[in-house]
């Protein structure tokens, strides 16, 4: 059924990251696109010189600006650098940055939010290589919205379709930390323990993770928005594959799963900003395993699921008690709170 | 005991899991008729039976039905239409969140909402007194929910609330609905499962003289995976050996009397009146209704409901073809429903077991229940 | 809406208690308890008022009725297993 049919506005959902936004785009912004837009990765493949090109852009609108563990700054960065990552690009050529300032922001915020840039950047080994900065008037954006592009090499495109039945499906830590900690943070909850985003680039991890298991990784994604669900979800259904995915081995910190029982909310479904997924033939997975766990960002990775040619294009959760599908997130993540 | 600790020894025990499920299939084999059918009437457990995949251990010839257990669910339209037209009437209302988008005859309060009325979302009638006294202007507590619910709502006007606090009470109550169910033509519910946390009020002892008028025994069940499959296996127990008996399978939680302090406050405030439940018809003492004592807050008698104007609006087509009603009855489920998963959505629900958390559709959406996944 | 969810009391102040839900502070009513609550007690909650408090004694007798259900089968090797680990967690319980 077309968008048009059922919304003639846009809503919230629609930047959510799941089904909506996923309609929005096929509907919308792919007509008069190219192909390798269409393929809808995490980022573009342009062939160059012999390899490839990866370019990534993203846009980065979250409030608060500030939350336990890092800042829009440092959010951005990562996003970006983590999206060329997940293609096998895991040494950026450089990052632009685009920013909109709400007239009346604080100098001293933005100065901030440039360090925890700067220092991401380092971190992820590049730079912020152009800028375009401009200010809105007081009330028409809300105080900082940051769009940053990257750009990077690889030999190898690592694409969402290259799952194969008995892939098996690695995760790199907890799950579920960031997106709590900022809606703890919108909300003002507070916990005993407290709640704290994971964001980081995590190029330097996946570029050991190639290194351990080089073409035998089939497929990599960061479950942001949307969550593990998501890109599950993504996978198997341009894999053409099934999942099966082992509930009770999913790594989640406790204070965060406190969290989301609390809210009604299941932890598969909520954003991470430091976390990838691994998909690996079963030859390999124990030499990425350990990769993955000699990193400092990799030391909770775990085995969470396989790939199979049962049901192509579903995702199943085995929950311990028994199989159930797991729905596509759809809409914002609305907290029940109790 | 550490809250690790009741974590651990609380229920969510694969190895018990697997030990009663062997249980349950042979003992259901037992009965020697296919389907053996059983009913539960409580949105929390068909969360839990979703949520854990549990249908898929079932034997094949055990149907675990849900029926009028979703208290948003089954409030009627006109129900809905009071609060939406008092809404448009320039009232503040203050409702529970699942209650926003449920349809009445042809507009909810999330569309109130988007005409501009003042509609707010709140977890617990606290939250609607706390905000009555941020200002002078009315408001109205949409209530609605089952009995557990409905002894909150006691509890809040009995302590005392601001004279600018109003309730418009739709709570509603659910053992006279289990006899409704019982005396349904094409009903073939050879047992219950009660609703725990509502037994928590109530007590197991009111349900003694349901199983002597209709001779089908009843289970109370907690909601942890092992508490379900526990009450199941009881439960097929005894159909198979033909007891007419009420048995507790949530003792931590219900006692044979129930909570007396609870049940006071309740039938204090509240007086059991027949109604519509959607989808069911009339349900005799099935709705819950302000005594006359408590009329100085009571919404319908302090305020002149203008319902007219919301009848002239003809309902959408879809809703025609909507099912709800069969759903929350039993008769069918979610997948016999051909607009289930294609208009029907969380995002664009037609009816009312879309909206809601514990609506039969709305779970099975979420957990990507489907009754044709093989077991393991 | 927050239905039956078990919480630890830490404090009681009058009619109302603060409550640990696995992490998470929340203040919940207690004028529909019908047991006194102290702190060290679990209740449980239902959309902001505790409507039962939890005896300890009662979870244990809920394992029994699990253990009894068990019982009935014998010869399934399955549920010999699930004896097994039904001990080890009595075990582990004491300890």
């Amino acid at each position: 059924m077309p968008v048009a049919a059922l919304n003639r506005h846009v809503a919230m959902k629609h930047g959510a990251g799941g089904r909506s936004m996923r309609r929005l785009i096929e509907e919308v912004f792919l007509h008069g696109a190219g192909p390798v837009a269409a393929a809808m990765d995490d980022g573009a493949a342009i062939p160059f010189g012999g390899g490839w090109l990866i370019v990534t852009t993203d846009s980065h609108v979250i409030h608060p600006i500030v939350f336990p563990g890092g800042d829009i700054g440092r959010l951005a960065v990562a996003g970006t650098v983590n999206d060329l990552a997940m293609m096998g690009a895991t040494e950026p050529l450089g990052l632009t940055c685009g920013v909109i300032l709400e007239e009346g922001f604080p100098l001293e915020e933005l100065v901030r939010v440039q360090e925890s840039m700067t220092s991401a950047c380092e971190e992820a080994g590049t730079t912020i290589v152009a800028g375009d900065t401009k200010v809105m008037p007081r009330g028409e954006v809300d105080g900082i919205v940051i769009n940053t592009t990257g750009i990077g090499v690889t030999h190898r495109v690592i694409r969402d379709s290259g799952l194969r039945p008995g892939d098996v499906l690695i995760v790199t830590g907890t799950l579920g930390d960031h997106g709590m900690a900022v809606m703890a943070a919108r909300h003002k909850l507070e916990f005993r323990d407290e709640l704290r985003s994971d964001v980081a680039p995590l190029n330097g991890l996946i570029r050991r993770a190639l290194a351990a298991g080089g073409p035998w990784i089939h497929a990599m994604k960061d479950p942001t928005r949307g969550g593990l669900a998501s890109v599950l979800h993504e996978m198997a259904g341009r894999s053409k594959v099934g999942i099966v995915l082992d509930e009770l081995s999913v790594p989640v910190l406790p204070q965060v799963r406190a969290a989301a029982e609390l809210l009604g909310i299941d932890p598969l479904f909520i954003a991470n900003e430091g976390k990838a997924v691994i998909a690996v033939d079963p030859t390999a997975a124990a030499a990425v395993l350990a990769a993955v766990r000699s990193h400092p960002y990799g030391r909770d990775a775990v085995i969470v699921g396989k790939c199979a040619e049962e049901s192509p294009g579903s995702v199943v959760v085995d929950t311990g008690f028994g199989r159930r599908f797991l729905s596509e997130p759809d809409g914002e993540l609305l907290p029940r709170i109790c | 005991m550490s809250d690790a600790a009741l974590r651990e020894l609380k229920f969510r025990d694969r190895g018990k899991a697997d030990g009663l499920s062997a249980v349950l299939a042979r003992t259901v084999a037992e009965i020697g008729r296919a389907p053996v059918s059983v009913m539960h009437v409580c949105g929390s457990h068909e969360q839990a039976i979703a949520r854990f995949g549990l249908r898929s251990g079932f034997p094949r010839d055990l149907h675990v039905i849900m029926g009028p257990g979703c208290p948003v669910c089954i409030t009627d339209q006109p129900e809905v239409d009071e609060a939406v037209a008092l809404a448009r009437q320039g009232v503040r209302i203050a409702t529970y969140g699942d209650m926003l988008r449920v349809p009445g005859t042809s507009a909810s309060l999330a569309d109130a909402q988007a005409e501009g009325a003042r509609v707010d979302v709140v977890y617990g009638i606290d939250q609607a007194i706390a905000t009555a006294r941020t200002s002078s202007d009315p408001l109205v507590f949409f209530a609605t929910g089952f009995e557990t619910t409905a002894v909150t709502t006691a509890a809040a006007v009995l302590a005392g609330v601001p004279p600018n606090f109003f309730v418009l009470s739709a709570h509603k109550y659910i053992p006279p609905v289990m006899e409704i169910v019982c005396e349904m033509p094409g009903s073939r519910i050879e047992g219950f499962i009660a609703a725990g946390h509502a037994a928590t009020i109530t007590g197991w002892g009111l349900f003694e003289a349901f199983v002597a008028r209709h001779g089908v025994p009843v289970v109370i069940a907690g909601f942890e995976p092992l508490d379900i499959l526990a009450a199941l296996v009881r439960l097929a127990e005894l159909i198979r050996d033909g007891r007419q008996t009420v048995e507790n399978m949530f003792p931590r939680c219900v006692t044979r009397e129930g909570n007396l302090v609870a049940q006071r406050q309740l039938w204090q405030v509240f007086a059991p009146v027949g109604g519509r439940w959607r989808g069911i018809a009339h349900v005799p003492n099935g709705n819950l209704r302000l005594r006359d004592a408590w009329a100085h807050l009571d919404a319908r008698r302090q305020f002149a409901i203008d319902l007219a104007r919301l009848w002239d609006e003809a309902p959408s087509a879809l809703s025609q073809q909507c099912v709800c009603g069969e759903i929350m009855s039993g008769l069918k489920t979610p997948s016999d429903c051909p607009l289930f998963g294609v208009e029907c959505l969380p995002d664009t629900p037609v009816g009312a077991c879309m909206v809601s958390t514990e609506g039969t559709c709305r779970i099975w959406r979420e957990y990507g229940e489907q009754s044709c996944l093989s077991p393991r | 809406m927050c239905l039956g969810v078990p919480g630890f009391v830490v404090e009681v102040h009058g009619n109302i208690a603060l409550v640990d839900f696995f992490g998470a502070y929340r203040h919940v009513r207690l004028e529909l308890v019908d047991q006194p609550v102290s702190p060290g007690d679990y209740i449980l909650n239902h959309v902001g008022y505790a409507i039962r408090r939890i005896p300890e004694e009662d979870i244990e007798g809920t394992l029994a009725m699990y253990r009894q259900l068990l019982r009935d089968a014998d010869d399934d090797l399955m549920a010999a297993d699930v004896r097994g680990e039904l001990k080890a967690t009595a075990e582990r319980r004491d300890v």
